[in-house]
Parts: C-alpha cells; structure tokens; sequence
C-alpha cells in the first residue's frame, strides 16, 4: 500500500519529497519497532498493574531506601528535556544556524521527556489516587509543589514551541499531501488551525517564536534546579549540597547534547536524511559535547572534592562508599566511561564521525542515567543514626523486576512518544522564511 | 481534658458502646470456658454490638478482645490538646535494651517486628568511648522538617508540640522520609499486617493504617487526651523515659515525677544533634553512672 502511496504522491521539488516521504510510506522496520515498544509497554503496565494491587512492596525500595530508580529516572527525563532549550532557544538565539535542522527533533525530544517525567513520578507515588491533592491541599513552601508548578510551566512552553513552529510545516503537509488516509488528511487540517501563510501571520509566528525562545530559557534551568532542590533541602550527605543546581543544569545539558546525537543518528540513517544532517551535524554536535561536558566536569569536582577532602561523619561515609566502596564500579563507570573519555575522544576528528560519536553518546547517555542512580540511592544509605533493627532487606537496594519493567516502559513510551511524533510530522523544518523586517514568504519550494 | 466529653460526645458514645461489648465479650468467654466441660461447643451466646444490636454467637467464635481506645477524627486531631506542650527525657543510663517499648508499640500501633517506630540503638561516639543504647523515636521537632517538605499538608505540627500523619491526606511521595535526619518515619509499602480494623481511622492511633502512606511514633495522643502515659513510657521496666509537659515543667516516668527543669540541669540533659535546628522535643541524659553494665547480647536475643 505504501509503496502505491508513494509513486502516486506528485512532489514539487526534490526537497520535498525526501523531508516528506516518511510521513506516506510505512516501513516494516518502523511496525516491528512499534510493535516492540509495545511489547515493553505491556510489560511495564503488568509491572504497575502488580504495584497497583499489592502497593509499593513489590519494589525493593524500604524504610531507609525510600527513593529508587523512579525517582532517579524522572530527574533523568527531566534532564534530557532539557535539551529542547538548548537548541530552540540558546542555539537560535546565538544564531547558530547550523543547529536549525536539529531545533525540531530536539523540541520532540523536549516534550516527549517531560511528558515521561510527570508519568514516572506520579508511578512513584505511594497513593496515585489522591494526585489531584497536590492541587487541592497544596502547600506552597514544599519544593515538591514547585515542581509541580515549574514541570507544568515547562510542558506547556515546550509544546507551544514545537507546535507554533510546527505550523508552516502542517499547512504544506494539508494542502500537499494527497495520498493519505482520512484521518491523517483530517488531523492536518484541524492542527493546521487556518494557516495560510499569509504575512502577517508569519509575522506573528517569527514574533511568538522569539518570545517563547526568551521565556523557555529561565524556564528550562528553573525546571532542573528545582528538582536538585529536592534533594539539596534535606539533610542527606550528597544532597546537601550549594552546588547542586549548578552540577545538575549543566549534567542536564551534557545528557541532552548526547541524547540529541543519538537521535540524530537513528533519524538520519531511517529516514534517509544524510542530505540534511550531514557530518559536520556531527562534528559540531562532537565539540558541543565537549563543552558541556567540561562545564559538567569542573561541577563534579566541585560536588567531591570539598567532602572527600573533610571526610566528615556521614559525608565521608557516603565519599568512601562511591569511591570504593560498593558503588565503585558504578561510579568509577559513570566518571570516566560517562565524562572523561568521551571528552577526551571527542577533542579528535576522527571520533566525530557519526558512527564513533553515536558509540560515545550512548556511553554518555548509559553514563548519565547511572548517575543519577548514584545520586538518589547511595545517599539514603546513609543515615545519621546507625541503621539498626530493621529486617535485613531493609539494607540494601536491588530494584525488582517491576521496577525495571516499569523503568525500561517508560522509555519504550518516551520512543513511542518521538517515533510517532516523527512520523506525522515533518523532522526536518521544510518551511523558511527569511529573516528581516520585511518578512517575505518563499514561494514554491517544492 | 476533662471538657472532652462536651466537645466529642458521638466519640464518647462509640467508646461506651464499644466497651459495653468488650464487657460481653468477656462474660461470654468465661462463660463458655465453664460450660465446655459440659461439650455445648454449639451453644449460643447473645450479645450486643458495638451499635447496640443484640446477636447470637456460638461459644466457640468468641474470642476475648482487648479494650480499643480511639483518637479524634483527621479533622479534630490537626488542633491538639489545649494548654499542653508534650515534651519527652530519654535517660541513657538506666537502659539496658530490654526492648519492652518497642514490643508495646508495636502491639499498640498494629506494626510487625520488622519496621517498628522505636528503635533502640547501639551507640558508641568513638572507639575509645563506652558503647550505650539509645532509644529512638519521632523527635517531635518544633521546627521540623518533615512538616516543610510536605507538599499537600499531610502531615502537621500540632498545638501541644505532637507531630502527627494524616493518612487520608497522604499521597505517598515519602518527601518527609528523606527530608527526616533522625530516620523516624516507616512506610506501609504493603497491605497493612492487622487486615481490615473495622474502627474509624484516626491519625492519634494512625489506625487503621492505611496502604501507600507514611507513618510514625506519634507520642500516643489517645492516650494523652484519657489522661495516660504513652505506652512506650508506662511498659519501660526501668523507668527509662520521662514523659510530661513543658508548661507544667513536669516530667514522670510512671515511678517518680520530676521537675523537667531540674532533671535537665543536674543530669546535663540535650538533644540530639542541636546543630540540625530541628529544635526536637526528644531531651537525652548522658550514660553517665550506669544502672546496668553494657550487654552485647540483650540485642541477638531478641
């Protein structure tokens, strides 16, 4: 059928129809990736059926490890999202203009991450019945309300992004696109809102766009350094710390940049758009990487070094257990596998070649996602008062197989979420229009 | 305390009633430990319930029941007791962990062996320093963190210094777990052990507790408003833990009632972790001239 689609879809220009053939023709490759992240995402919902029924026992989180791998995992997609920022706003702003192709996968990115976050944490939750409390009861001066507020803020500015700037894009998919089905036919025209590029709306849209570009920016370091003060308002060694809004933006930025490479990767060799994200995507990508990831380093040292230089009672307990303890491997994984040698092997051309990169990206993804494991659990651990006549399970935490069937389904919806996004939507923006006080509408460009 | 009865007399009637059958209760047992000789397992026994119906019960479903005081509703609860301000002196020389308070706890709070709300500590500040035990529970704090961290108001600092968990407003994010430095809160991460309490809930008793929610020592408020010890201070066979109000500046341990301020300054009373600015309401003295040497082994035995 879709092999049909495409040989009777007419293209104007040959732009066209590489950025556009994607959203006609179905691959088997793309049903069998659907169909196993569907597969993942019933497992995870046995997983969370069992929580439902029999509550948070059927974790291995107790009384002195009371945050696990849900937790770590929602600053992990807090973080991630934070990337939709960096393109849409920093990059732009700068007026990078290498970066455009990439500003919308990012933006997809964006809110498919923070969409999993605000699920992931309410899975943690020890009563999800009562969610709508934090409304109703809500106390201003827990930081968890902040949260609440700032994660909802950030959504909502991040959709508005991503679809603002979607609109060009779904009005050439409405008034081109002849052979698809209905619903496709129908779902354009009502998200294309009357879009008919006429100036004055292209006008309005460069203006919103600025503005969102402005407003998401504090917004976006906002959103992760609120979730570090989750942490950083207790007294848990690791966590009460000055220096954890900083560490965890810049950690943020750094997964973010890796997550987008690894995408980029995928997108490109799927979708067949090497035309458009090109090597030197990658090479520039490579020395974002290192920048970010120096900016991530000098943090790190300042997060350790002050308290393994003191050594102090529960701190030093909390130091020795990281560095050599029982989360060594861990962590000695995360520093150097996750930070060091990838800044190292990126500052060589020849590992910002797409292949070399994507390895690294995972590496650094991989890196990430461990580090917030070392920084939620190993934390709780440490108690100011010995921990003394619980049960003996009380003492450690190896997360449960729902746990990770629920943790690795929320991933299979964070790639379900994107997958799907890309295949309805144009990835790479097909619209432009130049920049200027007279905008002027490109006419025809396919 | 005594104008309780004006303020809550539905609860007061729920109380008559219910021990009006608890009396039964027990009449019916011996009555029918006297008449088993006679082998009438099938004889019926009539009794009234708890909201006054008369029913009939085979002998041999009669079980003896324990006499089960309430707290005041959520609602109530969240004020306190008026002109009061709870205040607890934990006297580390006369322990030897004998562990009858937290046994008490458990069979008061329905909690199993494995997540008490006290627990009693082996300390020892440094190696050179002599081991001691150090009974813990919620620190009452007057500033306390827990009760900041709270995103929906679950759990609450109360007029007469008590720091109690609403159950039925808790969501569960055990925000208030992390945030506590001294570990005083457990989590019903499963279905509670006692099954269904057919009582109303109360957040004085925290029964019956409740699945996905947080609990902890709460001072035993339902005591407090009868006029009672907390159960942790009255089963103390050492007389361990003092118990009493701020205001009055008295404290008692069941034996002997003492002034708070007294204690304090001739025992060298503190708290625990002053630098914190918890502010608890948890006072220790110093295991200075100990009533009993330290044995490791009172701790393997249980």
């Amino acid at each position: 059928m879709s092999k049909s689609n495409i040989e009777l879809q007419k293209f104007r220009t040959k732009r066209g129809k590489r950025l556009l053939t994607h959203l006609i023709s179905t691959s088997l490759q793309y049903k069998l990736w659907i169909a196993f992240l569907l597969l993942l995402i019933v497992l995870g919902l046995i997983g969370y059926y069992r929580q439902l029924r029999y509550g948070l026992v059927v974790t291995a989180m107790r009384d002195y490890t009371s945050w696990g791998i849900y937790i770590s995992n929602f600053v992990f997609f807090v973080a991630i999202s934070l990337v939709g920022s960096l393109f849409s706003s920093i990059l732009k702003l700068n007026k990078n203009l290498w970066a455009r192709p990439l500003t919308r996968i990012s933006e997809i990115i964006a809110v498919a991450a923070i969409i999993c976050a605000a699920v992931i944490i309410i899975v943690d939750m020890g009563r999800p019945d009562r969610i709508f409390y934090v409304i109703t009861h809500l106390r201003i001066q827990s930081p968890i309300i902040w949260d609440v507020i700032i994660i909802s803020t950030y959504l909502v500015i991040s959709i508005l992004l991503l679809y603002i700037s979607l609109l060009p894009d779904i009005a050439l998919c409405r008034d081109r696109l002849t052979e698809i089905p209905k619903w496709k036919k129908t779902l354009y025209r009502i998200t294309a809102i009357n879009w008919h590029n006429h100036p004055k709306q292209i006008a309005m849209l460069q203006k919103v766009n600025k503005i969102l570009a402005i407003a998401i920016l504090p917004v976006a370091f906002a959103i992760h350094t609120v979730t570090s003060w989750l942490f950083a308002t207790t007294w848990r060694p690791g966590w009460d710390s000055t220096n954890l809004g900083p560490y965890f933006v810049s950690g943020a930025f750094m997964a973010g940049a890796a997550v987008i490479i690894v995408a980029m990767y995928f997108v490109r060799k799927h979708l067949k758009l090497s035309k458009y994200i090109t090597n030197i995507h990658f090479d520039k990508m490579g020395k974002l990487l290192v920048l970010l990831s120096l900016v991530y380093l000098y943090f790190n040292i300042n997060e350790y070094l002050g308290p393994a230089f003191k050594m102090v009672g529960v701190e030093g307990e909390h130091i020795t257990e990281l560095f050599v303890g029982n989360y060594a491997p861990m962590y000695w994984f995360v520093q150097l596998g996750g930070l060091i040698l990838p800044i190292i092997f990126l500052m060589f051309n020849r590992f910002r070649k797409p292949l070399p990169i994507l390895i690294i990206s995972i590496f650094v993804v991989l890196g990430a996602w461990f580090k917030r494991f070392l920084i939620v659990i190993p934390s709780l651990q440490h108690p100011y008062l010995p921990i003394q006549g619980v049960d003996e399970s009380y003492l450690h935490y190896n997360p449960t197989w729902e746990e990770w069937a629920i943790t690795i389904s929320s991933f299979a919806w964070l790639l379900l979420i994107i997958t799907v996004l890309i295949k309805l939507f144009p990835v790479i923006p097909i619209k432009k229009y130049k920049q200027g006080s007279e905008t002027i509408f490109k006419q025809n460009i396919f | 305390m005594e104008n309780d009865t004006t303020k809550i007399p539905a609860r007061r009637k729920f109380l008559i009633d219910l021990s009006n059958g608890s009396v039964l209760a027990i009449y019916g047992l011996s009555y029918n430990s006297i008449s088993s000789c006679k082998q009438a397992s099938e004889e019926k026994t009539t009794l009234m319930t708890t909201d006054g119906k008369l029913v009939q019960v085979p002998n041999s479903e009669i079980e003896e029941m324990e006499h089960l005081s309430h707290g005041a509703s959520p609602k109530e609860a969240r004020k306190g007791i008026p002109g009061k301000k709870f205040v607890m002196v934990v006297d580390l020389a006369k322990c030897k962990n004998a562990k009858n308070c937290i046994e008490a706890c458990d069979k008061h709070h329905n909690l199993t062996p494995d997540r008490p709300y006290i627990k009693v500590l082996k300390m020892q500040d440094n190696e050179k320093s002599a081991p001691y035990w150090m009974p813990k529970k919620c620190f009452q704090c007057d500033n306390p963190p827990c009760v900041k961290v709270c995103p929906v108001g679950a759990t609450y600092k109360r007029t007469d210094g008590i720091v109690l968990v609403d159950n039925e407003r808790c969501i569960g994010c055990r925000f208030c777990m992390a945030a506590c430095p001294y570990s005083a809160r457990v989590f019903n991460w499963g279905a509670p052990p006692e099954g269904k309490l057919d009582i109303p809930y109360s957040p004085e008793t925290s029964l019956p507790s409740q699945i996905g929610t947080v609990a902890k020592c709460d001072f035993c408020p339902e005591m407090l408003r009868q006029n009672k010890l907390p159960h942790c201070v009255t089963s103390c066979p050492n007389g361990v833990i003092y118990f009493g109000d701020e205001i009055d500046d008295t404290v008692t341990n069941g034996e002997e009632t003492v002034r708070l301020s007294t204690l304090l300054k001739e025992k060298a009373g503190y708290r625990y972790m002053e630098e914190l600015g918890t502010k608890p309401r948890v006072y220790y003295l110093p295991p200075v001239d100990r009533l009993f040497p330290f044995e490791e082994t009172t701790q393997e035995n249980s």
